[in-house]
């Protein structure tokens, strides 16, 4: 069994992404490579072509600017009509303790990781259902699950993500499009490099063999690695009042 | 003065670092290697068993994310990728598609950036030379920012000393190397055991011609005056294989050494046991066998941390080169002092290397014979042990590994190395380690 054959990506330099697209580049499929960083995407193309990628298209784009991600769409979708899997996984981790005063980088932070990928959701559905197949792939975190004051705001962002996809999911039931919203814990990546790294961090690889395994079972929602729904489960289920006396 | 704990694949020894820098790609290592005052060493996995991948008081600079293939061009075989990327990699990626390394270590976990500052050799030493002769170009930065190309025609002395250099002439960004044509992932293997020295050269002698790939295992333990081990010959199968899952066993080591070992678990006592086991698994003389080539080429690369089994304070692994002469004296009495001080572990390690000149300055390999030795680290006793076999090394011309070392002197050093005061001027200045601090210098 392999995985899907013609793949449109945003965030393709994310390190969970990268490794997840590697694994569709090894088994020989297309794939139209959106990031933000000229330089990175030169070198996450090279790469995936030297291990099989059939054919790899790039495009820049900024998730702040919704031009940007218009075009990015448009072009993906001429190059590749018959798509057959969509993995979105850009995003940012933003200083919650700035964001808590400054109403620019908090507006930042919801946009980039929430408005910017249901923009691209509300671009590609239609295509989507049109195709009656296929999957939707979206990089939300555990961090949505409830809300901590440790880093609030993009746990809402992530929280609103994983809401409209969950509405998205609904609405495409019918047609054969699988809308997959995955859900990793902590990832040793350079977006956490400043983090003390413990025992439940894994590597990008680990994340993405379970992406890849999860697509084509056609699974709904996947926490990555499996153990963070048990430690999600917890945690959305602590009493309120208990909840805000403790560090978390 | 406060820092971070970084160890090297032997565990021994322990170092403070200031930290770690880690470029998320190849044009910004540049501004963070210019972004700080103290001194640097680029790093890969850290598979080094001494200090020469130590950098006491100052950075290391990761290569981890400078792990991206850059172009293979399938009529030639030559493969461009960043100086992070695995030995594992790479063979993952191209024995599907019919590709192998043209050299390889007993591990795959190591950068391509470390098989060249270290220029790594394998069993195939008298065929292919060392991994830098398989070489082609590599782009080198340096600590004022600056980058260049060099090969055997362009910058060909930085060429030379940066083979070998132990990551001091500056940061390999990316390497060009050339894959070899294989048909699938298995090995014809011989082994053959050997009770005497003169066996072991008979059967290496006449091995080299007709195979690809050789290496002994050598019983450290064994009494009496003569050798016992098993000759361990092979060459790429023409067999080939279907199913993906068993072209690259699944990645990822199947087995974790989950703690640091208890002492008694290397005594003497067991490793006499283990040795005695493993020289009379195999029942006949010699045996032929198809394996794949993870068995074959990395048989400890299964066991996550195997380097556990050493316990905390860690182990010393001891190579030497050694010119062949027509009595062996120099491994003879080698291999003499350390069976008389039953130091050794299991894992030993003989080898004949061939005579295709290495490039690097500091490259190790040299026409004659080599030995691999892991020793627990049990401390003095040991330490003086080894300081006795470096002086036979010296007396009779030969080389001590830097990559295996933490301990060598000065002396030795400069003596195995006669290129190391031209080196010495391609030294960058901001790079430096642990090792070289102690063994670089002129005293």
């Amino acid at each position: 069994m392999t995985g899907p054959k013609k793949v449109l990506i945003f965030g393709a330099a994310s390190s969970i992404v990268y490794e997840t697209a590697k694994l569709f580049a090894g088994d020989g499929a297309s794939l139209f490579l959106c990031a933000r960083d000229d330089e990175a995407l030169k070198r996450i193309s090279a790469d995936l072509q030297v291990r099989g990628a059939e054919d790899v298209g790039v495009m820049t784009f900024d998730a702040m600017d919704e031009g940007s991600i218009e075009r990015a769409v448009k072009e993906a979708l001429v190059k590749f009509p018959d798509i057959d899997c969509m993995l979105i996984g850009h995003g940012t981790l933003p200083d919650q303790s700035v964001c808590e005063s400054d109403i620019a980088e908090m507006r930042k932070a919801i946009e980039i990781n929430f408005t910017s990928v249901a923009v691209i959701l509300t671009h590609v559905s239609e295509h989507f259902r049109k195709l009656g197949r296929g999957s939707i792939v979206v990089i939300s975190s555990v961090a949505g699950d409830r809300g901590r004051q440790s880093n609030y705001v993009y746990g809402s962002a992530k929280s609103a993500l994983t809401t409209f996809l969950a509405g998205l999911r609904q609405r495409l039931s019918k047609s054969g499009v699988n809308i997959l919203t995955i859900k990793p814990g902590f990832v040793d990546t350079p977006m956490t490099s400043d983090y003390k790294k413990g025992l439940l961090f894994v590597g990008p690889d680990v994340i993405a063999r379970g992406i890849y395994k999860a697509i084509i079972k056609k699974k709904n929602t996947v926490y990555l690695p499996w153990f963070w729904w048990w430690i999600m489960f917890i945690i959305r289920n602590i009493p309120e009042r208990i909840f805000n006396k403790i560090k978390l | 003065m406060s820092g971070r704990l970084f160890e090297s694949w032997g565990r021994y020894p322990k170092v403070k670092h200031l930290g770690e820098l880690v470029p998320g790609s190849p044009g910004s290592a540049g501004e963070l290697i210019m972004s700080t005052s103290s001194t640097v060493l680029p790093r890969g996995l850290g598979r080094s068993y001494g200090d020469s991948c130590l950098n006491e008081n100052g950075y290391l600079v990761s290569t981890k994310y400078l792990n991206r293939f850059k172009s293979f061009d399938p009529a030639s075989g030559t493969l461009r990728c960043e100086a992070g990327v695995t030995l594992d990699e790479i063979v993952r990626v191209f024995i599907p598609k019919g590709w192998f390394l043209p050299v390889t270590p007993g591990t795959k976990f190591v950068t391509v950036g470390g098989a060249i500052a270290n220029d790594i050799h394998g069993k195939n030493h008298h065929k292919a030379g060392t991994f830098c002769n398989n070489v082609l170009q590599f782009e080198l930065l340096r600590s004022d920012g600056t980058s260049t190309i060099c090969s055997k025609e362009s910058n060909s002395e930085m060429f030379r000393a940066t083979i070998g250099g132990l990551g001091l002439t500056g940061m390999i960004l990316w390497a060009e190397i050339s894959l070899i044509p294989v048909k699938g992932p298995y090995i014809e293997m011989d082994s053959i055991k050997f009770n005497s020295f003169d066996e072991f050269f008979e059967i290496s002698k006449e091995s080299a011609r007709d195979f690809e790939y050789t290496v002994s295992w050598l019983d450290c333990i064994y009494a009496g005056d003569e050798i016992r081990g098993i000759f361990m010959r092979g060459n790429h199968s023409s067999r080939q294989e279907s199913n993906p899952d068993k072209i690259v066993h699944k990645s990822g080591a199947w087995k974790t050494f989950p703690i640091d070992a208890p002492p008694f678990l290397l005594s003497t006592a067991t490793i006499k046991l283990f040795n005695t086991l493993y020289y009379n698994k195999q029942k006949g003389k010699s045996k032929s066998s198809t394996v794949h080539y993870n068995p074959f080429f990395y048989p400890l690369d299964n066991i996550n941390h195997w380097n556990r089994m050493y316990g905390k304070r860690g182990f010393l692994q001891w190579q030497c080169a050694v010119p062949s002469t027509d009595d062996n004296a120099a491994i003879k009495k080698i291999i003499g002092g350390i069976k008389k001080s039953r130091l050794g572990s299991f894992l030993v390690v003989l080898k004949e290397f061939g005579d295709i000149p290495p490039l690097g300055m500091l490259s190790f390999p040299m026409p004659g014979i080599t030995l691999a030795v892991d020793f627990p680290n049990v401390g003095k006793k040991l330490f003086t042990l080894l300081d006795e076999l470096d002086d036979i090394i010296v007396n009779y011309g030969g080389r001590i590994y830097p990559a295996k070392d933490a301990r060598m002197v000065n002396r030795t050093f400069r003596s195995s190395f006669s290129d190391i005061d031209i080196f010495s001027e391609y030294v960058d200045p901001k790079f430096s380690s642990s090792f070289y601090r102690r063994t670089g210098e002129v005293k």
